[in-house]
């Protein structure tokens, strides 16, 4: 076979908008829907059970995003292997911009202002990462991948990124980057031993990061591993939340009705601490129904992956599952007391505009992993770019 | 394609085991909510209660004091408070203008109420001005929707309504003191007020009535969001005095024009305390915000002592008013009877000294009644040497001499009885036979208050019955139970008590009694009494022979006091009473009358009224 017949079968397998549409797995979309329905009605009763300030916009945002998810799925899934390096690459940019802008304004920095809106390179990161990874491994076979000169390239894109965004600083993302970047290296294919050594000597390097870390970083690792050090500081988001976890009990306090949440006590209701919120309200049960949400979308995620016919389409599915779960369980272990406070938003549900961009956007590259789960990419698609 | 099989193979292996840590982490944290939401849900309840409730203590109201006939002579008046909220107000300083309009309010306040108001949040009401008028009151409140952050609040202020003329009796409340912090949360209101003498420092615990609680549910930042529980307090007990209003308020305006005097007025059969009264007074009211430094100055620097109830705390020799109970302790020993005669010749000599009585010439020879009438000294000097001075005091005693009556009012003092015995403890001296003679006239260390003279005087009109001076009608507790026993007898003859009474009877209404000019002037009904002049200063034995200075002819503080105990009508005792007046120069010339005036007026008041309240008639009382 020559490169260009080989170009022309793969460009001749080419979806109609509408067969796309009835590809689109509609019962994903309509779980998305639900929990932004849900998010609605947390930042509503935030709010004091007002539309203003949050729960209209958060609407608007969800709306624009669910556009936005659907055109990303719909759009060929090639097309996001052929960008996956230029979109990681820029993505790279601008956190170099927002380190050397934050350096210039003495003080943390993760937004580059665009005028319209505001991006956060880190964001963008998230996805970014997965995206190259993706494609780098969707060429490599278990063997390619056993050679350690192999492993150079995809260290760098995971570190790389890492070491950017925790000098930000901003540990719960360099956190969900490393584990993201882990966990598709473990997909492709790279050996248990590897893992085994890295994770010993990182724990090795654990005294050493300690003295990288910033003074509120320390307090927030000290804080968690004893909240009531600095009840009224560091420690008081973490006994409050606790407080209007439990509090809750089985079947919650009612919507609106929360103490800890409408009297002020929970702090960040509408941000971090928005699902302590949920629980508060709706107890035990509600909270538990929004788990089981995020574990529909996440069993879907998989589905996806293993469906895939593309190795890129299974690494890019599982990837963005991986990360959009890590949000939820690093989001609600945070609000729980079984981590530090480390600043993650939970999915579709806090009030901000760049978390569920990057989580629907997610989403629309899983679902357009879906549609085009077919198509088979070629190893090294010489053509592609042309 | 073996190799495409053999990565697809891996990565669903793998794929399928992240999605099972992935279920593991759901599973973690669904354990996590289940531990939190269940296992450990009513600690954590309890936490959250205790974030958002906090409690506030409601004062109660203090109990109301009225008078015997249920005049109020203490009671709780709305007091209305202006207060304002910084945060409620675009300018704080302009409310401030806009308020100042409309009642007047300091300059000086203004801007310690801005500067308080920063020293708070902003959600904390500040105090702008207390005690507002009925009118100010209106004014603020129609022009609330003018003045933003302004709020009226009303609390209870204690009021004396006859201020000045009950303020020995009542005493006054005041702000708790630092002594009195006993952990009792109450008494760290700011508002609340404690009882600090008279029957509102005896009676406090039970005015005072128990604490309501408010709890209500504040925000983060410690706001009030609303009441959620409330249960009032219970307000304190009513009491209700034996004092007869009208004859305190006689009784006051009678001695206003003294300098220092002290009167008490009692039912001889059941020891209510009529009216009690000693001047100069002060009024009650200028204690309740705590005391301005030149209220108190004045107050304390005054020379008659405004702050002592000289009824029951004043100390003064009883001088001839003693005489009765000589006259009766010889009665009873059979030192004396109606017919026993002596001869006064003016003075009595008792080896080199002289013992005078107050007639120079003297009265030559008399009986006892007439004794008594003419208040002749050598008749009792007679009589005290016969008897001893510790069968004097033992009289005495038994007539509430000497000894505290246990009436419900702090700064009650025993006055002072002398035996040998109390000479020998206190001085380490033997007693002396001329002290014998000078007891014997109620002088020398001899010292009573007016209360014990009153009781002395109740006693032998009411038959020697034992009672005891008492000032609240319904014990707390006990809600008008009536007493339990009827009052027990002295053991004093009624033959004693017949001839004592006779000579008091002769000294009002006698030809040749020493109190003439305190007759009633009324067939009907008589006025029995005994004068009595103690003496301030020894006169030396050169003024006595050189010039007798008139008491007019003294500088006021060396002149005199002048005592006069009663009890009327004579036919059937009703009222005893005791008049002191400080330096008045002669029991019959300064407290007679006063007592003659006192006694009509009970006895007025009493026809006056058309169901008497006063306990029922003598029992065992002389016709």
């Amino acid at each position: 076979m020559t490169i260009t017949t080989v170009a022309a079968r793969f460009r001749s397998i080419e979806l109609s908008l509408l067969e796309k549409l009835r590809l689109l797995n509609w019962p994903f979309v309509t779980v998305v829907a639900l929990i932004a329905l849900v998010g609605y009605g947390m930042l509503y009763s935030a709010a004091g059970g007002s539309h203003e300030p949050w729960a209209w916009r958060h609407s608007v945002r969800f709306a624009v995003g669910l556009v936005l998810m659907v055109a990303i799925a719909l759009t060929d899934v090639r097309v996001w292997f052929r960008w996956a390096y230029a979109i990681y690459g820029m993505a790279l940019l601008g956190l170099i911009a927002v380190d050397i802008a934050g350096q210039i304004s003495m003080g943390a920095q993760r937004w580059i202002n665009l005028g319209l809106f505001q991006l956060q390179p880190s964001e963008v990161m998230k996805l970014a990462l997965v995206l190259a990874l993706a494609r780098y491994f969707h060429s490599a076979y278990l063997d390619d991948v056993a050679r350690p000169a192999q492993l150079i390239v995809p260290l760098a894109i995971v570190l790389l990124p890492t070491a950017l965004v925790l000098k930000q600083p901003d540990l719960g993302t360099s956190v969900m980057l490393l584990a993201g970047g882990g966990a598709l290296m473990f997909l492709a294919g790279v050996r248990w031993w590897k893992f085994a050594l890295v994770i010993g000597s990182a724990l090795g390097a654990l005294p050493v990061l300690w003295h990288q870390l910033h003074d509120y970083q320390k307090q927030r690792v000290l804080t968690f591993l004893d909240p009531e050090r600095d009840p009224l500081g560091a420690g008081y988001h973490i006994i409050q939340s606790k407080i209007a976890l439990g509090s809750g009990g089985v079947w919650g306090k009612g919507i609106l009705k929360g103490t800890q949440s409408q009297l002020s006590f929970l702090p960040e209701k509408q941000t971090d601490f928005v699902f302590t919120m949920l629980a508060e309200e709706a107890g035990l049960i509600g909270a538990l129904g929004l788990l089981l949400l995020f574990l529909v979308l996440t069993a879907y995620g998989l589905v996806f992956a293993l469906r895939a016919r593309n190795q890129f389409g299974r690494l890019l599915a599982m990837g963005i599952t991986i990360t959009f779960s890590l949000y939820v369980v690093i989001n609600i272990a945070m609000v729980t007391g079984l981590i530090p406070v480390v600043g993650v938003p939970l999915p579709l549900i806090s009030y901000g505009g760049t978390a569920m961009m990057t989580v629907l956007i997610g989403f629309g590259l899983m679902l357009s992993v879906d549609i085009h789960r077919e198509i088979a990419i070629p190893r090294f698609p010489v053509d592609l770019d042309r | 394609m073996h190799r495409e099989a053999d990565r697809l193979r891996t990565f669903s292996r793998r794929a399928l085991l992240l999605g099972a840590g992935q279920l593991g982490l759901f599973g973690a944290i669904a354990g996590r909510l289940y531990y939190l939401q269940v296992v450990t849900a009513d600690q954590y309840a309890l936490l959250a209660d205790e974030n958002r409730i906090n409690h506030r203590l409601l004062a109660p109201a203090r109990g109301r004091i009225f008078d015997r006939h249920g005049v109020p002579l203490a009671r709780n008046s709305p007091t209305y408070r202006v207060l304002v909220t910084r945060e409620q107000t675009a300018s704080l300083q302009a409310t401030l203008g806009a308020l100042a309009r409309l009642i007047p309010v300091p300059d000086q306040r203004v801007e310690e109420v801005i500067a308080e108001a920063a020293r708070h949040r902003g959600f904390v009401p500040i105090t702008v001005r207390e005690d507002l008028t009925w009118n100010e009151l209106a004014r603020v409140e129609l022009n609330t929707p003018d003045l933003p952050g302004v709020s009226l609040d009303a609390g209870l202020l204690r009021e004396y309504p006859v201020g000045p003329i009950m303020a020995h009796v009542l005493g006054y409340v005041g702000p708790v003191a630092e002594t009195e912090l006993n952990g009792d949360p109450l008494l760290e209101l700011p508002e609340f007020r404690t009882g600090k003498s008279g029957i509102e420092k005896v009676y406090d615990q039970a005015l005072r009535g128990r604490a309501g609680i408010s709890r209500f549910e504040v925000n983060a930042l410690g706001r009030e969001i609303k009441e959620l529980y409330r249960q009032d307090g219970e307000p304190g007990r009513d009491l209700t005095l034996t004092v007869d209003l009208d004859l305190q308020r006689y009784v006051h305006e009678r001695l206003s024009s003294e300098q220092s005097a002290a009167v008490v007025v009692l039912d001889v059969n059941t020891g209510d305390v009529l009216a009690l009264a000693s001047v100069p007074t002060f009024d009650p009211r200028a204690f309740i915000d705590g005391l301005s430094r030149d209220t108190w100055r004045e107050l304390t620097s005054n020379a008659n002592v405004p702050l002592v109830n000289k009824a029951i705390g004043g100390q003064y020799p009883p001088g001839s008013t003693f005489k009765l109970i000589v006259a009766l302790a010889s009665l009873e020993a059979g030192a004396t009877g109606p017919d026993y005669e002596v001869f006064c010749p003016g003075f009595l000599q008792l080896g080199d000294h002289q013992f005078h009585c107050w007639k120079r010439w003297g009265h030559g020879r008399l009986k006892l009644v007439d004794a008594i009438a003419q208040s002749c000294d050598l008749y009792f000097y007679d009589l005290a040497r016969r008897l001893g001075v510790d069968a004097i005091a033992a009289m005495a005693r038994r007539f509430g001499l000497g000894q505290t009556l246990g009436i419900d009012l702090p700064g009650e003092r025993p006055g002072l009885v002398p035996d040998r015995a109390w000479k020998r403890a206190t001085r380490g001296l033997p007693w002396q036979l001329g002290e014998t003679l000078i007891a014997g006239i109620g002088q020398g260390y001899m010292q009573a208050t007016p209360l014990q003279l009153a009781v002395m005087a109740a006693r032998i009109a009411n038959g020697g019955q034992e009672v005891w001076p008492r000032l609240v009608r319904r014990e707390p507790g006990t809600d008008g139970a009536p007493p339990a026993a009827p009052p027990r007898l002295l053991g004093v003859s009624e033959r004693s008590f017949r001839l004592v009474r006779q000579g008091m009877y002769e000294v009002v209404n006698g030809a040749r009694g020493t109190a003439r000019q305190a007759s009633l002037n009324d067939p009907q009904v008589a006025l029995a009494g005994k004068t009595g002049t103690s003496q301030v200063r020894r006169i030396s034995r050169a003024e006595r022979a050189t010039t007798v200075r008139k008491n007019e002819d003294k500088p006021w503080e060396e002149r005199d006091h002048a005592l006069f105990v009663a009890f009327a009508p004579y036919q059937a005792p009703r009222y005893a009473l005791a008049v002191v007046v400080e330096h008045g120069g002669s029991g019959a010339g300064a407290a007679s009358p006063i007592a003659r005036d006192i006694m009509a007026k009970a006895l007025e008041l009493d026809r006056t009224r058309a169901s008497p309240t006063v306990s029922a008639g003598p029992s065992g009382a002389p016709a």
